[in-house]
């Protein structure tokens, strides 16, 4: 069996053409890379105003947590069920499933960017507000900074879940590396269903390598050293 | 009958998915204690440690669930791969959750205790273990949760669970058996959640005495 799943995965034929892993992987990252895009577009402002204000903690807090028990495959197959006969084309795959990875996404961005603003030491948001600085200078040139770290581990956290339930996904007809793991099921081909599984955990941790990357690239050394000691 | 299925299918179905995400949860956290314990005492193997059991957590359910067969030399449809990767994935939340629980206790207490003569086990045991119970078991909330979700997934593959409604339901083009199967999912994970905050406050009784 290894020696089959050996064998898929270094057949060239595997890697190119339209259903072949690099299309598969491109079209994986692409919903995925959307998905984050539109839940940090919802989650980081509304997280910077909680944690800026310290109103709606609860909300962020009891969202957080309430949102982790509900089953994504059962809201994907809901949302599936609903929005497929309204919609056409391409999109009427897509969207439901864009849909319901953003839902999962925006808890962990929302909780990672209102902790980091919370986190911030009140000691140098008094002393930004003793030099004289607004409330918004505040927020974009002290507190968003600090709040870098933690923030961008709730977009990492996110992003691994967007990317798992993505190959979920697969199973409402959408592309993507999920294709392996639920054609392969179908046409009983287990070293299909293998080499695509582990093709997907590689990408999931190419994916946070990245951001990691991303992440001492855009963070002040001065945060790095001070948490460092 | 609820949403079209029938009472005592929704209770076996609650069964299998209790087992499948509660068991991992008991050798996760099993697993865990020694592992976190170890992170605390010897500070050079917190960062591997942690970073390590971490790694876990990036795999997809769904390529662990497959994947697992291989590397066990289970069968596909073996329960043991579901086991195995929820608590692989328990682990992956639990060890961080255990060694900041440890490193949370005080270190006067910790002075005070072995002052007090207690050796490095004892203390660990009857000092550390104790006082660290409500990091610990905030932790073990997230993680049964998680698990309890994550398990669903185990329909795709034909593992037999509350996950089944799904596939059912959407393969019939039928709401009713999807809504059961969330409600069922999300009721067993706020229920597991409340039972480990309730086993929280029984074992930490010093924590009400002073509010009270």
């Amino acid at each position: 069996m290894i020696s089959l799943t050996w064998q898929w995965l270094t057949d060239p034929q595997t890697w190119t053409g339209p259903g072949g892993i690099l299309a598969q992987s491109v079209t994986h990252l692409r919903i995925s890379v959307i998905a984050l895009i539109l839940a940090a577009l919802v989650a980081v402002p509304v997280g910077l105003y909680i944690g800026h204000t310290g109103r709606g903690r609860w909300l962020a807090i009891n969202l957080a947590g309430a949102f982790r028990a509900i089953p994504s495959l059962g809201v994907l197959f809901v949302a599936t069920l609903l929005l497929l006969p309204r919609l056409s084309g391409n999109l009427a795959f897509e969207l439901p499933v864009v849909l319901v990875l953003v839902l999962l996404a925006v808890p962990p961005v929302l909780s990672g960017t209102y902790a980091g603003v919370e986190a911030v030491d009140p000691a140098a948001r008094d002393a930004a507000r003793g030099v004289g600085m607004t409330e918004s200078q505040i927020l974009w040139q002290v507190e968003f900074p600090a709040a870098l770290p933690l923030l961008i581990s709730g977009l990492r956290s996110a992003m691994l879940q967007i990317i798992a339930t993505a190959t979920i996904a697969a199973i409402v007809g959408i592309g993507g590396l999920g294709r392996y793991l639920i054609d392969g099921q179908a046409s009983r081909q287990y070293e299909v269903m293998a080499g695509g599984a582990i093709v997907v955990a590689a990408l999931a941790l190419l994916v946070d390598v990245v951001m990691a990357g991303v992440q001492r690239l855009v963070v002040s050394r001065g945060l790095v050293e001070a948490s460092a000691t | 009958m609820i949403g079209g299925v029938a009472w005592s299918t929704v209770g076996d179905l609650l069964l299998r998915h209790l087992y499948l995400a509660g068991l991992p949860l008991l050798l996760g956290l099993v697993i865990s204690l020694p592992l976190g314990w170890l992170a605390t005492r010897y500070r050079w193997l917190a960062p591997p440690m942690i970073a390590g059991t971490g790694l876990l957590y990036t795999i997809p359910s769904l390529a662990l669930f497959i994947l697992l067969p291989l590397l066990l030399g289970t069968r596909v449809l073996d329960d043991a791969n579901v086991l195995v990767a929820m608590t692989l994935y328990a682990i992956a939340l639990l060890t961080r959750t255990v060694a900041d629980g440890l490193g949370s206790v005080p270190v006067a207490t910790r002075q005070a205790a072995t002052a007090m003569g207690y050796g490095e086990l004892r203390r660990t045991l009857v000092v550390d273990l104790p006082l660290a119970v409500p990091v610990i078991t905030a932790g073990l909330r997230v993680a049964a949760v998680s698990n309890v979700s994550i398990v669903s997934v185990a329909a795709l593959i034909g593992v037999s669970q509350l996950g089944q409604l799904f596939t059912e339901g959407f393969n019939r083009n039928d709401m009713g058996p999807i809504l059961v199967g969330i409600g069922a999912c999300v009721g067993l994970a706020l229920v597991l959640d409340a039972g480990i905050a309730l086993l929280s406050r029984v074992l930490t009784p010093w924590l009400r005495a002073g509010a009270a």
